[in-house]
């Protein structure tokens, strides 16, 4: 009994001695770590802001607004700045009447939010920011599909499809289960999809495989032979070889069209759209913040939007609108993103 | 003794008496604490699911064998949530308990003190893996693992989401079954040798049941920590709702669906928000119960004893 109790003693001083050892050293990385020069923006300081800017609106846009403003916050760390995911619809009814400097959106505003802000004397500037290509990944070692109409994938996705294997969509393919992946409700992406394959935004069958995580859908497409699922085309790029990429046709026996950054640009490939920005325009014109905000937002677009994953417009778009809004001139920007995209 | 020896002691004692004030109030509040934590989370579930249950029925939660909360279809039944708990904490128990009972014997009545002071640690060391790495431990490990053996597995299975919940809690199962396997009395089991018993006889009629109350009562532990584990289940199991008992599916456990509508964008006070704490209020009455069974059963054991 004695012995025994030395013993325990003697293993968990062990691994007490152990555990000490590890705290130290993880405390003296770390603070070797945060001692590190960080790398700040190249921007200079040219005047000291203040004050708060609210955003809200799609969550696709979410992590484009989201890294400027962490960007925007290292220059100017007085000015507060909230970026909401209401959704680009409950992000309008917000800003149509004023509650909200920026809204993301990741469609055009309508006739009636349109009509909402006339009511309420708000006025806008529209910029699109960014563009999102929707691929659609198989495995690698699929055969028997190369292209694939939005006919088809309404099949595939519509809310109780009868879609059970590969043979149910066309004969000629495998009599095997599908497996789908996609993005879970909470996402843009699936928001998108949904409307613009199914029909009606957030209209789905739920029996597939959801994550928030693009990388896991890469991950589970690669590994299962028969499946099927939609991802944003950025996270296909970065997982090359990793997933075959579908063509995708209009209708069945249409033009096939493979995304890749001049298709998606142009808007040729079907599952592609502009994200934008839209801006209140008395406010900024009121609040000098909001105004180097969205200056800096349009300065440093191209580079975060690949960052965070998603097609920047043409070098040309940014340089362009950038000096048109240093001009005061705050129309016409998508007139710029049509003749430099067609 | 001197004097000034006897003076620093009731110095000492008087000292003693205020710290020992000190020391109890401070534990009061300690269980106060704990008390109060209790009482607001179960606050806190049952108002949020009383305001679920005037949107939803409670005949569609509890029978219903749908779980779509966030498509445009909605549907709140428990059932799939439900039947991916029990399924991936059956396969976790049936892992953890033989493997860690079993290492507890080995460890108390057969290895040597050399062997003990390398497995006991090594066990432990289990205890301290975040379960973030379980779940990427089962996805990127034992699922590709599992594939050489059944290649129709999903990439997402209930099955390898509940062997890393069962590795999780093998150092539970296993250290608390050894404690209770050490507290045997030693004259009993030499009573069994003394009786010409064998050490396998000593180990079966002795040593495991006396020791049973508090084995299982370590299983209890081990099934509650099981059932509330979300991390792992989260990453490995697929998170698609099935009403399946099959381990090879993909499936959703409750505390899966909790954690998923938790860190997506359900806005506050709508009924997929509150659905939440209808689930969570639903996983906490079953480890209650789970509880008060343990209770039951440990009594009835040790009164036949």
């Amino acid at each position: 009994m004695e012995k025994r109790s030395g013993a325990r003693e003697g293993v968990s001083r062990t691994v007490l001695l152990a555990s000490i050892v590890t705290v130290v050293v993880v405390l003296i990385a770390s603070a070797l770590y945060l001692s590190l020069p960080q790398q700040r923006p190249a921007t200079t300081v040219t005047q000291k802001l203040s004050g708060s800017i609210v955003i809200d609106g799609s969550s696709t846009v979410y992590p484009i607004s989201e890294a400027v403003a962490e960007a925007f916050s290292k220059i100017h760390p007085d000015v507060k700045i909230t970026v909401g995911i209401s959704g680009t619809g409950g992000g309008f009814k917000r800003f149509v009447i004023g509650e909200t400097d920026i809204n993301d959106a990741s469609r055009f505003i309508t006739e009636s939010e349109k009509e909402s802000a006339r009511r309420n004397n708000i006025k806008w500037i529209e910029i699109p920011i960014a563009l999102e290509g929707l691929a659609i990944a198989v495995h690698p070692s699929n055969n028997w599909v190369d292209c694939i109409s939005l006919e088809e994938l309404r099949m595939i996705w519509r809310p109780n499809s009868t879609v059970k294997k590969w043979s149910d969509v066309n004969p000629q393919w495998p009599n095997a289960d599908i497996k789908l992946f996609g993005p879970g409700p909470d996402s843009g992406t699936f928001d998108y999809f949904t409307e613009r394959v199914v029909g009606k935004a957030r209209a789905s069958r739920t029996d597939y495989i959801p994550s928030e995580d693009d990388h896991v859908l890469i991950m589970g497409v690669s590994s299962e032979r028969y499946s099927l699922g939609y991802i944003p085309y950025a996270y296909v790029v970065a997982a090359e070889g990793k997933v075959k990429v579908l063509a995708v046709s209009e209708k069945k026996g249409g033009t096939c069209v493979r995304p890749n950054d001049e298709t998606v640009i142009s808007g040729k490939y079907p599952l592609s759209r502009p994200l934008f920005i839209y801006v209140n325009e008395d406010k900024m014109l009121q609040k000098p913040e909001l105004k180097a905000f969205v200056e800096f937002y349009i300065e440093n677009a191209e580079k975060i939007v690949r960052k965070v994953g998603y097609t920047p417009l043409p070098k040309e778009y940014y340089t362009t609108i950038l000096k048109l809004f240093r001009e005061g001139k705050y129309t016409g920007y998508f007139e710029v993103y049509k003749s430099l995209t067609k | 003794m001197n004097s000034a020896s006897i003076i620093s002691i009731k110095r000492g004692r008087r000292r003693g008496v205020i710290s020992e004030k000190i020391i109890e109030n401070l534990f009061l509040s300690a269980s106060v604490i704990t008390v109060l934590a209790v009482l607001v989370i179960i606050f806190t579930l049952v108002s949020e699911s009383l305001s679920f249950f005037l949107q939803i029925s409670p005949r569609e939660f509890f029978l219903g064998t749908q779980w779509t909360a966030f498509f445009e279809d909605r549907s709140f039944g428990v059932l799939p949530l439900l039947s991916g708990t029990i399924l991936t904490s059956t396969i976790a128990l049936l892992f953890a308990v033989p493997t860690g009972v079993g290492s507890a014997i080995f460890l108390s009545e057969y290895s040597s003190e050399r062997v003990r002071r390398i497995v006991k640690p090594t066990l432990e060391v289990l205890a301290g893996i975040p379960t973030v790495v379980y779940g990427y431990f089962a996805l990127y490990f034992i699922t590709p693992n599992l594939r050489t053996f059944i290649p129709d597995i999903s990439i997402f299975n209930a099955l390898s989401a509940g062997l890393a919940v069962g590795v999780m809690i093998l150092p539970t199962v296993a250290s608390l079954s050894e404690d209770a396997i050490y507290a045997v009395p030693q004259n009993l089991k030499e009573v069994a040798y003394a009786l010409g018993g064998r050490k396998v006889d000593a180990i079966v009629r002795v040593i495991i049941p006396y020791a049973l109350p508090a084995i299982l009562s370590a299983i209890i532990i081990a099934m509650a920590r099981v059932i509330g584990e979300t991390m792992i289940v989260t990453i490995a199991a697929g998170l698609k709702p099935s009403l399946t008992l099959n381990p090879f599916e993909s499936v959703m456990t409750m505390t899966a669906a909790i954690a998923q509508a938790a860190t997506g964008d359900a806005p506050h006070g709508t009924v997929q928000y509150s659905s939440l704490f209808a689930v969570g209020t639903y996983l906490f009455v079953i480890v209650m119960i789970l509880n008060s069974m343990s209770h039951l059963i440990r009594l009835r054991w040790s009164i036949k004893l």
